[in-house]
């Protein structure tokens, strides 16, 4: 009974998050005479963004700027431009927004490298306690009058213990 | 030193949270727009009244150009429309300004009727139903306004709706500006 009930629960959720075939997606008409302008056309509408809803790509945009997008990107690829060509009469048009990957430049040095310098720091804060530790062990260490003291204690103690034989220690034994 | 450090995180996260606080009064659509300074794209279209006809940016050159990108699916462009007639009216602007429109993705009967019913502030507007004279422009949606100057390079892109306080603070600088350019060729 239970399986069931979990394996309804599964596949509900599959075929929620699961990318399913018959997605939102705006459906346009072009016709292309090859397969690799096809793909071309599908990833680069994937790679540029919608001007007017900025969370979405062109591909999946359903505005009107997007659709027009869409149509001039159909005509520039039509004309034999080279994907770098169109991404910067796109950046031409409407600046490095329409990027979703944006280039390597001054502007986004920070977007670029704010990562791994940060993934550094935390490199160094690691190490650095990391090597902290072995000193701090160090001074916990007992020095020979301590130590001295300490097999004195131990050595009452197990005295005492042998003598009285507490029935607890013996249940440990058990 | 150990304070210092003990008071670090505390830093970290008023800093961030400015960094954030600020990001919530920023409006993610404002956008700069690149084409500021650039030479007003090629296009060659007919105009909406005539599908016959052709226009080109030759038929834009020399003036100072208010290029205003409307359409019959925008409500804001409906709400500008009657500032547009001012500003057409005007005879003073309208003799050193001239306006024009872009029917940015639209269909022809709808934006004819349109013009008939609310009167037609535009010495002609450009028929652009695929919207791809908007996408050379960089138009995100409408109504969009741009300012050209008599050289054929756009001075100003404004996205949002014309009024008198908008025209005041923004446009009526800036035309000034261009008109005193064009008096001195430069």
């Amino acid at each position: 009974m239970f399986n069931k009930l979990l394996m309804i629960i599964l596949v509900a959720f599959a075929t929620l998050t699961v990318n399913n075939p018959v997605s939102a997606s705006p459906v346009d008409t072009f016709e292309f005479d090859n397969e690799v302008t096809k793909i071309r056309f599908q990833a680069l509408s994937k790679e540029l963004r919608c001007p007017k809803c900025q969370n979405q790509n062109l591909a999946d945009s359903n505005s009107t700027v997007a659709s027009a997008l869409r149509l001039d990107l159909y005509n520039l690829l039509q004309q034999g431009k080279s994907d770098a060509e169109i991404m910067d009469l796109m950046v031409g048009r409407y600046g490095e927004f329409v990027l979703y990957r944006p280039r390597v430049s001054s502007v986004t040095y920070v977007l670029w490298f704010g990562p791994v310098l940060l993934i550094f720091i935390g490199m160094i804060v690691v190490i650095s306690i990391i090597r902290k530790k072995p000193k701090s062990k160090a001074s916990l260490a007992l020095n020979s009058e301590q130590q001295a003291k300490l097999s004195e204690l131990l050595a009452t103690s197990t005295a005492h213990e042998s003598s009285s034989n507490s029935p607890s220690k013996q249940k440990e034994k058990e | 030193m150990n304070k210092v450090i003990r008071f670090l995180p505390l830093v970290l996260v008023i800093a961030l949270g400015v960094v954030l606080y600020r990001g919530l009064s920023l409006n993610p659509t404002d956008m700069p727009s690149v084409l500021v300074g650039k030479a007003m794209p090629d296009f060659s279209l007919s105009t909406l009244k005539d599908a016959k006809s052709n226009v080109t940016n030759a038929d834009l050159a020399g003036d100072i150009v208010l290029l205003n990108v409307w359409a019959t699916w925008c409500p804001t462009c409906k709400y500008e429309h009657p500032f547009l007639l001012e500003l057409a009216t005007d005879p003073k602007l309208a003799a050193q300004v001239k306006l024009y429109g872009v029917n940015y993705k639209d269909e022809r009967g709808p934006a004819q009727q349109w013009l008939n019913h609310y009167k037609d502030p535009y010495l002609f507007s450009v028929f652009d139903d695929e919207g791809l004279l908007g996408v050379k422009l960089g138009v995100f949606g409408a109504p969009e306004t741009f300012v050209i100057d008599h050289k054929g390079i756009i001075r100003k892109r404004f996205a949002g709706a014309l009024d008198i306080r908008v025209w005041r603070k923004e446009f009526e600088p800036l035309i000034k500006q261009l008109i005193n350019e064009k008096q001195q060729g430069v």
